[in-house]
């Protein structure tokens, strides 16, 4: 079986389609992460021993479980409880759940790497907890999360195909489903994985830049 | 009663499935990520270039993809796999370019005096890596390969899609079966989790072993 670039023009509205899911998927996926990560952080730091130890556990089981499981637990066991999501949001929730215990971590280690001397400045200059946060804590915290948070980013784009097996139309499937129609694997497959090459190719060189840009902290 | 123990017996099928898997792709894994991690060090450009090939390659697309690369085009090229090779290929190459940059990162991280000592013992490359770099590199490649066979472990469900029976997937015929979603789901999640946990703490545990006379040198 060869290459037949015929086919493939013929398949290229299919795949934009999907390709379109897909950066939904991401971009909606990466913005519930980026909040739910900020809140399993702030919980972990809580004075309340049984909130901090709980979220910890739970954020620890999401981490060491597979996404695809989660995604089946959204998917087919959330509607046994009367919650019936449609497919993009429950994959959206799965991906967002699931990246948020990552980039909790990255909260975490940004706001540990703040100095304890900026803590003891705030207090002697009397600011307020809120100001302390707000003016001198964050601003210092978070920059040098971004390259890492990027990179989660970046890994979750390259997840998203799993939305494919709780029937999201993203590129993955689009591809399969235009691969069991004519029963040509070779083009919709290869042109997926070239898709997410090419694409993970210019987020190494973005990331390049955003270390270099924000992953020095200045002292 | 006895019909439940059907089931769990099938789900603990699965589980053996996956940690077959696991292992075999893990020892893959660990192949590719010492050929390629010292690849990227090597001497000779057609080594590194070959290299940073194989490793952008891989963590470039999704494991999803190239899962299904193997599965299914392959075969197109005349080249026949079972869904079991089909997975650790897949599995393997991809989780051993992830490791890859961590065998590079711990072989870099070793002290620069360490490379004169080898010099001034009159050490060949290939000796002074043997005896020298690598026992001191391979601690502190360990924390890191731990979390790499864990997300090996969480990739392995993804082969429940191309009809490898491992945990996944022999969740997914309970469902069929018996139309229950939340046990079936909620077992494997546990034994996920259970696995995830052997694996960190086997790690753990060789770490404190290999660490036993590296006391004061390594800091």
């Amino acid at each position: 079986m060869e290459w037949d670039w015929n086919f493939v023009w013929e398949i290229m509205p299919t795949l934009i389609q999907g390709v379109k899911i897909t950066i939904l998927a991401t971009l909606l996926g990466s913005v519930l992460a980026a909040i739910v990560g900020l809140g399993i952080a702030l919980a972990r730091r809580s004075p309340n021993k049984a909130l901090s130890r709980s979220v910890g556990w739970a954020a620890e089981f999401i981490r060491g479980t597979p996404l695809l499981v989660q995604l089946y637990f959204i998917f087919y066991v959330l509607p046994d409880f009367g919650i019936l999501l449609p497919p993009l949001v429950a994959g959206v929730i799965g991906l967002g759940l699931h990246y948020g215990t990552y980039t909790a971590e990255v909260y975490r280690a940004g706001i540990d790497n703040v100095p304890r001397g900026q803590w003891e400045a705030a207090k002697a200059c009397n600011l307020s907890a809120t100001q302390t946060w707000t003016n001198i804590i964050i601003p210092q915290a978070i920059p040098p999360m971004i390259p890492a948070l990027a990179n989660y980013f970046i890994a979750m784009f390259k997840e998203t195909p799993l939305l494919s097996a709780i029937t999201v139309l993203e590129l993955m499937n689009q591809a399969k489903s235009v691969a069991n129609t004519y029963y040509r694997y070779i083009e919709p497959i290869t042109l997926v994985g070239a898709f997410f090459l090419v694409i993970s190719l210019f987020s190494v060189v973005l990331l390049r830049w955003l270390e270099h840009r924000y992953g020095k902290i200045e002292r | 009663m006895t019909q439940w123990s059907g089931y769990l017996g099938l789900i603990l099928q699965g589980a053996l499935v996956t940690i077959e898997l696991t292992l075999m792709g893990s020892v893959l894994a660990l192949i590719m990520a010492f050929l390629a991690g010292m690849g990227r060090v090597s001497r000779f450009f057609a080594l590194r270039w070959l290299a940073t090939v194989y490793i952008e390659f891989f963590r470039g697309t999704s494991i999803f993809v190239q899962l299904f690369f193997a599965y299914f085009v392959l075969p197109l090229i005349g080249l026949e796999l079972t869904p079991l090779q089909a997975g650790v290929l897949a599995l393997g190459l991809n989780v051993g370019a992830y490791a890859a940059e961590v065998v590079r990162g711990a072989i870099q991280s070793v002290g620069r005096e360490q490379y004169e000592a080898c010099i001034a013992l009159n050490f060949g490359r290939w000796q002074g890596m043997r005896h020298v770099i690598l026992p001191q590199a391979l601690l502190i490649m360990l924390p890191t390969f731990g979390n790499n066979a864990i997300e090996l472990l969480k990739a392995t469900s993804v082969v429940s899609l191309i009809s490898l029976a491992d945990l996944t997937f022999q969740a997914q015929v309970v469902r069929s079966q018996t139309g229950n979603t939340l046990v079936p789901f909620a077992t494997i999640l546990i034994i996920y989790f259970a696995l995830a946990l052997i694996i960190s703490w086997g790690i753990r545990s060789l770490e404190r072993r290999m660490a036993r006379g590296l006391d004061g040198v390594r800091v």
